[in-house]
């Protein structure tokens, strides 16, 4: 008995992690079905799918998440594309600035939050314009644009430069060099920024509050808020399906690339 | 696509060189590779070959001098508009597409859209058609320089250039890969250009070859030609092992030279001088070792270059035996010997050595004359 504990402990240890790190999401899924009594949902009165069926039932509370999936899609294409091309010019250029430039990209990823987030506002009101949607997004991409350049850079500095000259040795032109070739080898570097990117911007609290106008309010902000006012079980609803779309998402790529693998 | 006949393969450079910075890699270099040909270009490590092969292919751009290829001027055109394709000393097999898929990206590039055919007809020539859908990670180091050929071969290049493509293989794999790369040749008779390190390998594969050394062709020729008559003490050592005897010159006998070596006369026809060292009163010798016959008594022919010395050193190497034999103080000579007879020369033994004057060959003094040799060339 002692023995085969012995020889298991790794298993345990995993599994209590495992439980450790998803006990709370449980907890979120459950009181998803609670119809509380009062305005926090804390306490566990009665069963009710009214939450699930009625997702947008509170007030609010869809139109900030319609708000927060702009932003995080508008700010990760913008980021991606433009972190994309700065990491080529850093990987492949030796440029004046590019020392600089390394910094500087770096410097958000450093930074405490909340610094950086004072100081973009700081600058839109000396600048004069309104806090909203642009000056969000504006900052959303400052602090996506570091973790695209980062994860592409990795990527492309790893690329074996006599692919990309076998692909013009093989009558490719410059730019079906870089379709054929250079992206695809880079997408996965491109895909992780991406993803981050999104992720960040998605569940960005701090930075968002101090950029975001009257009008302007994200999911984050929103559930801020409403925990100061009542917890209505919707949030879990969204929190709980939010986790699994991204299980799905990750289970679904697992499947995909073991399914490649095997066909190769 | 050899659209111009019969010398659509033949390479031309002309005063071709490359410096990077302030180095020169390829000091001016006029070189024509035939139509056809398997032609290696063979050199120590960093004397220039990658680069050459670089500029032919077009992937760098020459300092000075011009590119022809089947007679048409290249040198300024980018890589993709030149008719040669190229075998990457690491292959560069695109990861993110299949073996076949791999093969097709040059068809694909020139537009050609009934891929499956040719790809698959060129997959059996390098006797890979059962792997087309694999991706180049899963597949050996053998299979995957074959793929390289095969993406290259397909296009029908009016040149095949090959940058030590078989410098990742282990030694037998190496063997086998070369007979199949020059039956490969043979079959498509396309003109290859073959970049090596591995002077067993140029002379077992190539027509004609060219020694580079510092970013110089020091010699060109047929195999035989360059082992039997090298003119440089790099080339002689850099083609096997070698004996370098200094000699002074003491006059003309007719179509031969007489020389002094070590104070014994010897004769060297002044056809097997290198053109200019014969006027000049000091010369080198050059005597391959399984040229020299290892005896107790002296040849009956007297026409023989004779030597006596005492047996330094012999190992045992199976075929034959390789003696170390001091013919003078501070001075020895190394003599490879078939192993027919029982009785062997021991170390210590006083023996004779003889050999043709016509398998002598002469070099000029004024040279390294361990240049080339093991420790020069790595
Ligand atoms: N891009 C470059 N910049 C500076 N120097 C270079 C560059 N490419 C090559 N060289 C130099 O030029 C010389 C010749 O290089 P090359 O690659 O042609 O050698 P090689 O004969 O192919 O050697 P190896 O057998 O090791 O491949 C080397 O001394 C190398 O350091
Ligand atoms: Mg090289």
């Amino acid at each position: 008995m002692l023995k085969w504990l012995r020889h298991n402990l790794v298993v345990f240890a995993g599994l209590g992690t495992l439980v450790y790190m998803l006990a709370p999401n449980v907890v979120v899924f459950v009181f998803s079905f609670n119809d509380p009594v009062g305005r926090y949902n804390y306490e566990w009165a009665e069963f009710s799918d009214k939450a699930w069926t009625d997702p947008c039932g509170v007030a609010g509370m869809c139109d900030s998440l319609t708000l927060s999936f702009k932003i995080a899609i508008l700010a990760t294409l913008c980021a991606t594309v433009l972190g994309t091309l700065i990491a080529f010019a850093l990987a492949r250029y030796r440029f004046r600035a590019r020392g600089l430039v390394n910094s500087l990209i770096f410097l958000p990823m450093a930074m405490p939050e909340i610094v950086m987030a004072a100081s973009i506002a700081m600058l839109f009101l000396s600048m004069g314009m309104d806090a909203g949607f642009t000056t969000i997004l504006i900052a959303h991409i400052t602090f996506c644009v570091s973790f695209v350049v980062t994860a592409v850079k990795s990527r492309v500095i790893g690329m074996d430069p006599a692919l990309e000259e076998a692909a013009r040795d093989l009558y490719a032109s410059p730019i079906q060099v870089f379709l054929r070739v250079t992206l695809p080898l880079a997408a996965p570097g491109i895909a992780a920024g991406a993803m981050l990117a999104f992720a960040l911007s998605f569940d960005d609290f701090i930075i968002t509050n101090f950029n975001a106008g009257p009008d302007t309010v994200t999911f984050p902000m929103y559930v801020w808020g409403a925990a100061q006012r009542g917890t209505p079980p919707q949030i879990n609803v969204i929190g709980s399906a939010m986790l699994v779309i991204a299980v799905l998402v990750v289970v679904a790529g697992q499947i995909v690339g073991r399914r490649n693998r095997a066909k190769a | 696509m050899s659209k111009q006949g019969r010398d659509a393969g033949r390479v031309e450079l002309t005063g071709l060189s490359k410096r990077f910075g302030g180095f020169t890699a390829v000091r001016p270099t006029d070189l024509t590779i035939p139509e056809g040909s398997f032609f290696a270009l063979l050199g120590a490590s960093g004397c220039g070959k990658t680069t050459t092969l670089r500029m032919i292919a077009g992937l760098e751009a020459p300092s000075t001098g011009r590119v022809l290829i089947g007679g048409q001027d290249v040198t300024g055109l980018p890589p993709h508009k030149r008719p040669v394709n190229t075998v990457f000393q690491s292959y560069a097999l695109f990861p993110h597409l299949s073996v076949a898929d791999n093969v097709a990206f040059g068809l694909r590039r020139k537009g050609r859209k009934d891929v499956a055919q040719p790809v698959k007809e060129m997959l059996e020539l390098v006797e890979l058609g059962h792997l087309g859908g694999r991706k180049p990670a899963q597949l050996s180091g053998g299979q995957q320089q074959r793929v390289a050929v095969a993406r290259a071969l397909i296009n029908h290049p009016q040149v095949l250039l090959l940058d030590e493509p078989l410098g990742a293989l282990d030694l037998k794999l190496r063997r086998q890969m070369q007979l199949e790369l020059k039956r490969i040749q043979t079959e498509v008779g396309i003109t290859f250009v073959h970049v090596t390190h591995d002077q067993e390998e140029a002379m077992t594969m190539a027509d004609t070859i060219a020694v580079m050394n510092g970013g110089v062709i020091e010699q060109l020729g047929s195999p035989t030609e360059l082992y039997e008559s090298p003119k440089t003490a790099f080339v002689a050592n850099f083609l096997g092992q070698s004996n370098m005897l200094p000699a002074a010159v003491l006059g003309r006998q007719g179509d031969d030279l007489a020389l002094d070596v070590h104070g014994v006369r010897m004769t060297l026809p002044a056809s097997r001088a290198v053109p200019g060292s014969s006027g000049s009163s000091r010369i080198v010798m050059g005597i391959r070792p399984e040229k020299i016959t290892l005896g107790k008594a002296e040849p009956d022919d007297a026409h023989r270059n004779m030597l006596r010395g005492i047996v330094s050193e012999a190992s045992f190497i199976g075929v034959s035996t390789e003696y170390r034999v001091r013919i003078a103080e501070g001075s020895e000579l190394v003599v490879f010997s078939q192993n027919r007879d029982d009785e062997r020369p021991r170390v210590g033994d006083e023996v004779v050595l003889h050999w043709n004057p016509r398998h002598g060959f002469g070099l000029d003094a004024g040279q390294d004359l361990d240049a080339g040799t093991g420790e020069d060339a790595l």
